[in-house]
């Protein structure tokens, strides 16, 4: 279902036209409202009077992670601190978080585009939405609480934890859709069977899954052991919370970007020159019609690439491609930039390999090594020590084929790595202790 | 012919073994016989015991990575020259012996050892017409 046909299948021309109008005016916000921006732009020598077409959103200067911390907490809000009705922040892993705000129509419009998300994603009024995405600073909780109250379905608060209690309450109330993150839904499948419970138990019909990237192999693994199919949506605290882009049900390939509020670029992380159409780089994002806190060409850290060809769903968005790792998740073994999430792709071409792994650099001497741990499931056990050995060979020459650089890999226990309830660590780099 | 042996993953840290034989112990499950292969990395720790099923379900209930295999369990004289025979009988066919070790037993003039075969029907065969003694898995898990 498409929540806001006027919007969502909107010719594409008299989006940008709308587009464009909001973009002239959050600018001319900013630059009036918020020290930082207008000191940036008058740097970089542009007025909001010189944001004529959409193609001059490029001469504006990038907002980065390290502006919002320093201008924290409240530094590049644009509306005195009385109009915030709501404060979320970002985990930060190094330092002070960041924070971000809300006016009372802000809270409104992330509502509206979560329900579309919602919508997008199959969900209807009459569904019971099991939310365990966590409550609190983190936006994951609230977001989709807000939405899947403004869609008309019933929402289950239940945030994250105590999984046992979470699959006797979605079995009982007979929850229709599970919406946290993909890592936490495998480990909900995993204790199910631990508990012996089966999919056909429960009445979860889709899942809603985001906050950390994940592969389309992890998604065949998600709809294979719950039974549901298994939904990406996008999303990021600086720019809004959950509720960025979505993919729709028909297709699951590509996530819609919300345009008429977010306007997206490709640009080289290197150069920070805008990319053309279908090429991969670096998300940046401009927010239109955020009051409270509105950013100008944010640049996300995610990697991704975008798709212009229309969608059978009949919306008429762009879509980004699900993100297929971060800037600075990048890991430099050796000088060779690694993805974790290449790792992960070759682990799950094998045959039985678990998508349950870890990655441990370390130094030996001036010499970066990378060790993968890879969980050994009843699938690849063997009796033989032979055959083990033969398959942790394989992997570490499918690993070296696919990275071009050499790793160790170590055969673990299952679960003997860390099951995150919300995001998975999946990168231990001692080079830095 | 075939007795049912199952077989467990465990990392090298140390009290796994204590913990897998802990387990055991507590679900009144008795071990026949046992081998540990290892690398620097991981052993593999085989056994046979008295309830193969209940073993392999306790232990998976516990987060241990478990197989079962099938091998057999052979009589071997228990002198000089006992076993040679018994592995020149499988030389002579080409037939490869994956592992094998050794059973506990309290008395008796035979021992008996476990094979590990990949061709274990042919295997089997090559071993009868050579009139070897192969024990039942049920006389196995009663000794």
């Amino acid at each position: 279902m498409i929540w806001n046909e006027e919007y969502e299948t909107m010719p594409r021309e008299a989006l940008e036209a709308i587009q464009l109008k909001r973009l002239q005016a959050v600018v001319e916000r900013v630059y009036t409202n918020v020290a930082h921006y207008r000191k940036k732009m008058d740097e970089a020598g542009v007025k909001p009077e010189d944001i004529k077409r959409l193609d001059d959103l490029k001469r504006l200067p990038f907002t980065t992670k390290e502006d919002l911390r320093e201008n924290y907490p409240f530094g590049l809000f644009a509306v005195p601190l009385e109009r915030v009705v709501r404060v979320h922040a970002s985990s930060g892993t190094t330092g002070k978080p960041t924070v971000v705000g809300y006016t009372k129509r802000d809270i409104d419009t992330w509502a509206e585009l979560m329900a579309r998300t919602l919508a997008c994603a199959g969900v209807h009024r009459g569904d019971i939405v099991h939310n365990a995405y966590g409550y609190g600073l983190f936006t994951g909780g609230l977001g989709f609480h807000y939405g899947a109250e403004r869609l008309g379905a019933t929402v289950i608060p239940i945030s994250g934890g105590n999984t046992k209690r979470q699959i006797m309450i979605m079995k009982d109330f007979g929850s229709t859709v599970l919406t946290c993150t993909p890592s936490y839904a495998l480990n909900i499948a995993d204790v199910m069977k631990e508990e012996g419970i089966s999919p056909e138990d429960l009445k979860i019909r889709v899942g809603v899954f985001g906050a950390e990237p994940w592969s389309e192999n992890m998604r065949e693994e998600i709809e294979r052991k719950l039974g549901i199919d298994a939904i990406d949506i996008y999303g990021l605290s600086e720019i809004m919370g959950p509720g960025v882009s979505v993919e729709c049900i028909e297709q699951k390939r590509g996530l819609h970007i919300f345009e008429d509020h977010f306007i997206p670029e490709i640009i080289d992380p290197d150069t920070g020159e805008v990319l053309p159409p279908g090429e991969k780089g670096e998300l940046v994002f401009t927010t239109l019609t955020k009051e409270a806190f509105p950013v100008i060409r944010y640049r996300t850290r995610d990697i991704t690439r975008l798709i212009t060809e229309p969608c059978t769903c009949g919306r008429t968005f762009y879509r980004m491609e699900k993100i297929m790792g971060r800037t600075d998740d990048m890991l430099i073994i050796r000088g060779v930039n690694v993805f974790p999430s290449q790792i992960e792709h070759v682990l799950m071409s094998i045959e039985g390999v678990e998508p349950h792994y870890q990655i441990i650099i370390d130094k030996q001497g001036a010499l970066d090594v990378m060790e993968v741990q890879v969980e050994v499931s009843d699938e690849i056990f063997s009796d033989e020590i032979k055959v083990l050995e033969s398959l942790a060979k394989r992997i570490e020459q499918e690993l070296k084929e696919t990275l071009a650089v050499s790793c160790r890999v170590k055969l673990v226990e299952p679960r003997s790595i860390q099951r995150s309830e919300g995001k998975a660590k999946r990168v231990i780099d001692k080079r830095k202790m | 012919m075939k007795v049912e042996q199952i077989s467990i993953f465990l990392e090298n840290k140390s009290g796994r073994l204590a913990e897998v034989a802990g387990i055991l112990a507590e679900a009144d499950i008795n071990i026949r016989a046992l081998s540990l292969a290892d690398t620097s990395d991981f052993g593999i720790l085989r056994l046979i015991v008295n309830d193969t099923e209940k073993a392999k379900n306790i232990l998976k209930e516990k987060g241990f990575t478990v197989g079962k295999t099938e091998v057999i369990a052979v009589e071997v004289p228990d002198r000089p020259g006992g076993l040679a025979g018994i592995l020149k009988v499988l030389g002579d066919r080409g037939i490869n012996v994956e592992y094998m070790y050794a059973f506990v037993q309290s008395s008796g003039e035979n021992a008996i050892i476990i094979f590990r075969f990949d061709e274990i029907d042919k295997a089997i065969d090559a071993l009868q017409s050579a009139g070897v003694r192969i024990l039942k898995g049920e006389e196995l898990y009663k000794i």
